[in-house]
């Protein structure tokens, strides 16, 4: 009853979260003060004629008010139409199904890859000798601090250039997903690890810790059994940085690595000032956004059983 | 300094095959220790300087000393968890014959948990928050044991039965956090036992329940002995110790300094220590009041004097089955100017409830407090915070309610920042002021909680409630933490700090002894109901309802004090009889 009414009220905030975003972004967009039209037509060098110019703004809308555009296309989008693409020429929904799959598994690699590694370092590392520390976070440092696409070229010099293991570009295959991944990956394992082991440090110091030794239960077991399930805690914390690091590296990955997907479809949106599009590919993040958060609240009453009480 | 007069109960209730191992024919001790040093690190001194004592199955020895004296540390490297800085060095450490110097680690995992069980301190946080209590009893079987699931869940109702649980079923598929202290101090005595260890560590097994459970699970410890257990017992309570020893050591900074038989240490101690010990907990257990109560009459005819006002409050939780459990019921009480309340109940009787809701942490479902006549409880947040520097509050632990990076001088400068002083000088002025208040000098200004003693913790916690210039000091168990020692001064303090600043106390505790010191009036509750209330010394005296005498005989006591409150002979077989009878559920199988 209390879960269904707080799944409730999340949605119900999410619903907002969706509205304001939307609304951001079309205020932004129109705030530029391009002509759409233009873009439309193929821009400035196409040179479209007056009369044109004329046809396409009566076809897409654009001689109405902004207040009606604006309420035309919330409409829409409730209905779940979002609008042709100016430049594709296609809908925007179609243009992002199309696209949505390649970044989807890149995302979802990259999740796992980091989640798996930092959980693995981070129990290896806690508490252990100083050196092992501090090499360890040294490298956290070195790799969080670079940007994603320093890491990526770097990446692609080792890997693609010199030893000519993996692709440098494409998106079909397995191989060709293995660099993004790590792209991606890399610079949320080590904020990931650094979080995590601090945490670990701290669990391990506890009473209940002493208590599962004095059972007979070896590091391994206190570590997976006892430790491991405290640190997840602030991991959910974290997946909401986690999954703007997604959405934010996949831009530049996928623009480095030319893979398709929706980080490159919305550089290449932004570029032509395809509102239609930019506007689409933002409330799906934002969606999306909504959707995970939602699913960490109800994982924390699954990990923290003190947490189902309260709302 | 009192006489202590003993009178010892367990040799009868040791079985006759105990009081067999005791003839000439000694069988060779289960634990041999000798001349063992613990030390961390490079440091100077050693935190334990060479001890020597030797422990024999069905024997309790009984290390008692302050906090800092080695106690635990000895324990802990009984069970080779001492820690990684830890060097240990010793001319002989045994288990049953084998030397436990030079074993490995995989070694030392099948002795814990198997043959050597280990209770900790600290009830709430020694069992795992995030597994039920069902999977931390049965992890030593499943380590340990041969015994497959069925089996072991099996085991685990029978365990959790026979340490007193009632409901064990149930018990079993709940987590820590919704059983109360004591049946998490039973259900880790569970786990501790659960592979029949033959040796059993306790570090203070009793030290954070109230009396009627400290005597169960005294009970509980008695019979584990009796069954052929050793058993290695921590604590700083005196009244525990002989009740369930054999032998006493007494430690002091890592070193034993008086070791022997409980009734000589006890009715003749040798080392000025041990006399210091004895001295501090009869002071604790045994002082005069210092000032004279009010009267009932007194009070009753300053009416306008209420400081607060409770009327028939109630709360309610709801329970995890989705039924809803009510935890205090109609309470309703009042608290007159300069008067000091004491609230006495076990553990889940509802005193912290009740707590919460005259703090305003917890609106009440039903009823309402009133502070000074006006309403308080249905006030809204905003509209009590003016009004909350009024009731301050003391915790059972104030480290945990210190900020770790705050010194003292912010911990209280802060509290002054409420009723409006902010400048830096006249801060440090007041904090000052307030120190000496409590007894402390202005040294101890740039210093962080985790650089004090527990006493001056618990100094540095009053004199932050007293920042504000409060009406009314809310004490929930503030010594309950503290060594018996330090106990004293800081009960002594506060008593004297109420007289000077005419504060109104609520004092909660489960600690009689405690609450007959420093009372005025007393309000016992069981199951959130208040079962009996009025003036102290006329209920201690002679309390009426069951239940209050059943909390008064439970005090495992030092055995001279019964006379004190009346004439009733209250040593402890006849309170583990009368217990046994009344709660009916303390049969111990094993």
């Amino acid at each position: 009853m209390t879960l269904f009414k707080r799944i409730a009220w999340r949605l119900l905030a999410g619903v907002g979260v969706l509205w304001c975003t939307v609304t951001l972004a079309f205020v932004a967009f129109h705030l530029i003060g391009d002509d759409p039209v233009v873009t439309i037509l193929g821009g400035e060098d196409a040179q479209p004629s007056k009369e044109m110019i004329a046809l396409v703004r009566k076809e897409y809308g654009l001689d109405r008010p902004l207040s009606v555009q604006y309420a035309q296309y919330l409409w829409r989008a409730v209905h779940g139409d979002l609008g042709q693409s100016y430049r594709l020429h296609i809908p925007v929904a179609r243009a992002i199904s199309q696209q949505l799959m390649p970044t989807l598994s890149l995302m979802f690699s990259a999740t796992l890859v980091s989640v798996f590694l930092a959980v693995a370092l981070a129990l290896l590392t806690a508490k252990r000798a100083p050196w092992i520390r501090s090499f360890s976070s040294g490298v956290e440092l070195v790799i969080s601090s670079a940007p994603a696409f320093v890491l990526g070229t770097l990446l692609l010099l080792a890997f693609s250039f010199q030893l000519n293991w993996l692709p440098s570009f494409g998106t079909s295959g397995w191989e060709t997903i293995v660099l993004p991944t790590l792209a991606l990956a890399l610079p949320i394992v080590a904020v990931l690890t650094q979080v995590l082991r601090q945490e670990l440090e701290d669990i391990l110091e506890l009473p209940f810790i002493v208590t599962a030794r004095a059972r007979g239960l070896s590091e391994t077991r206190v570590r997976l059994g006892h430790a491991l399930r405290h640190a997840l805690i602030p991991l959910l914390t974290l997946s909401g940085f986690i999954f703007a690091s997604l959405l934010g590296g996949a831009v530049i990955v996928e623009t480095l690595f030319s893979r398709q997907g929706i980080g490159r479809l919305m550089v290449e949106a932004t570029g032509n000032k395809d509102v239609p599009m930019v506007l689409g590919i933002t409330e799906l993040s934002a969606l999306i956004y909504v959707v995970v958060n939602l699913i960490v609240d109800l994982l924390y009453a699954v990990v923290d059983p003190r947490v189902k009480g309260a709302v | 300094m009192s006489t202590i007069v003993l009178k010892k109960d367990s040799q009868k209730l040791i079985g006759p095959e105990v009081a067999c191992s005791r003839s000439p024919q000694l069988p060779p001790p289960l634990i041999e220790v000798e001349n063992l040093s613990v030390r961390f690190g490079h440091r100077d001194r050693p935190v334990i300087g060479g001890i020597s004592f030797t422990l024999r199955r069905g024997e309790c020895l009984a290390l008692v000393g302050e906090s800092g004296s080695g106690k635990s540390v000895t324990s802990r490297t009984l069970v080779g968890l001492a820690g990684p800085r830890a060097e240990v060095t010793a001319n002989r450490l045994r288990l049953d014959g084998e030397d436990l110097l030079s074993i490995r680690e995989a070694a030392w995992r099948k002795i814990r948990g198997r043959r050597i069980g280990f209770v900790m301190q600290d009830a709430l946080g020694s069992l795992d928050p995030l597994r039920t209590v069902g999977r931390e009893v049965a992890e030593p079987l499943l380590i340990h044991g041969a015994l497959n699931r069925a089996q072991r869940e099996a085991k685990v109702i029978e365990l959790l039965r026979s340490v007193g649980i009632p409901e064990p079923e149930l018990r079993a598929l709940q987590y820590p956090h919704q059983l109360s202290g004591g049946l998490r101090q039973r259900a880790l005595i569970a786990s501790a036992i659960a592979c029949g260890p033959e040796l059993l560590i306790a570090d203070e097994p009793t030290t954070a329940l109230d009396a009627a459970v400290q005597a169960q699970v005294l009970l509980l410890l008695e019979s584990l002995r009796n069954a052929n257990t050793a058993m290695l017992i921590i604590s700083h309570d005196l009244a525990v110790v002989s009740r369930l020893a054999d032998r006493v050591a007494v430690m002091h900074q890592g070193l034993i300094v008086e070791q022997g038989p409980i009734d000589e240490v006890l009715q003749n101690p040798q080392h000025v220590y041990t006399q210091s010990l004895l001295a501090a907990a009869s002071y604790v257990h045994g002082g005069n009041r210092r000032w004279a109560p009010t009267t009932m009459n007194e009070v009753l005819s300053n009416k306008d004097e209420f400081v607060i006002n409770a009327d028939n409050v109630t709360k309610t939780f709801p329970n995890p089955d989705g039924k809803s459990r009510t935890v205090v019921e109609r309470v309703s009480f009042v608290l007159r100017r300069k008067e000091t309340l004491g609230i006495v109940g076990e553990s889940g009787s509802g005193k912290t409830t009740l707590m919460r809701m005259i703090l305003g942490l917890e609106k009440p479902d039903a009823g309402a407090v009133y502070l000074r006549g006006n309403s308080w409880t249905s006030l809204s947040s905003a509209a009590q915070r003016s009004e909350r520097r009024r009731i301050q509050v003391i915790f059972q632990d104030p480290f945990s309610s210190f900020d770790p990076r705050y010194t003292v001088e912010h911990v209280i400068g802060e509290a002054l920042g409420v009723i409006g002083i902010s400048g830096r000088k006249e801060r440090r002025q007041q904090t000052i002021e307030l120190l000496r208040w409590v007894r402390l000098d202005a040294s101890i200004l740039p210093r962080r909680p985790i650089e004090l003693s527990g006493g001056q913790r618990q100094r540095v916690a009053i004199a932050r409630a007293l920042a504000p210039r409060p009406e009314v000091l809310v004490c929930d168990e503030p010594v309950s933490a503290l060594d018996v020692s330090v106990q004293a001064q800081i009960l002594e303090l506060l008593e004297d700090l109420k007289e000077r600043l005419g504060l109104s106390c609520l004092f909660i505790s489960h600690d009689l002894d405690i609450v007959h010191r420093i009372s005025d009036r007393v309000m016992v509750m069981k199951d959130g109901v208040v079962v009996e209330s009025g003036d102290v010394r006329e209920i201690f005296a002679r309390p009426r309802h069951e239940y209050t005498r059943l909390l008064l005989d439970a005090i495992p006591g030092l055995p001279a004090k019964t006379s004190r409150w009346s004439a009733q002979d209250s040593h402890a077989e006849s309170t583990a009889t009368k217990l046994e009878q009344s709660e009916g559920v303390l049969e111990v199988q094993l």
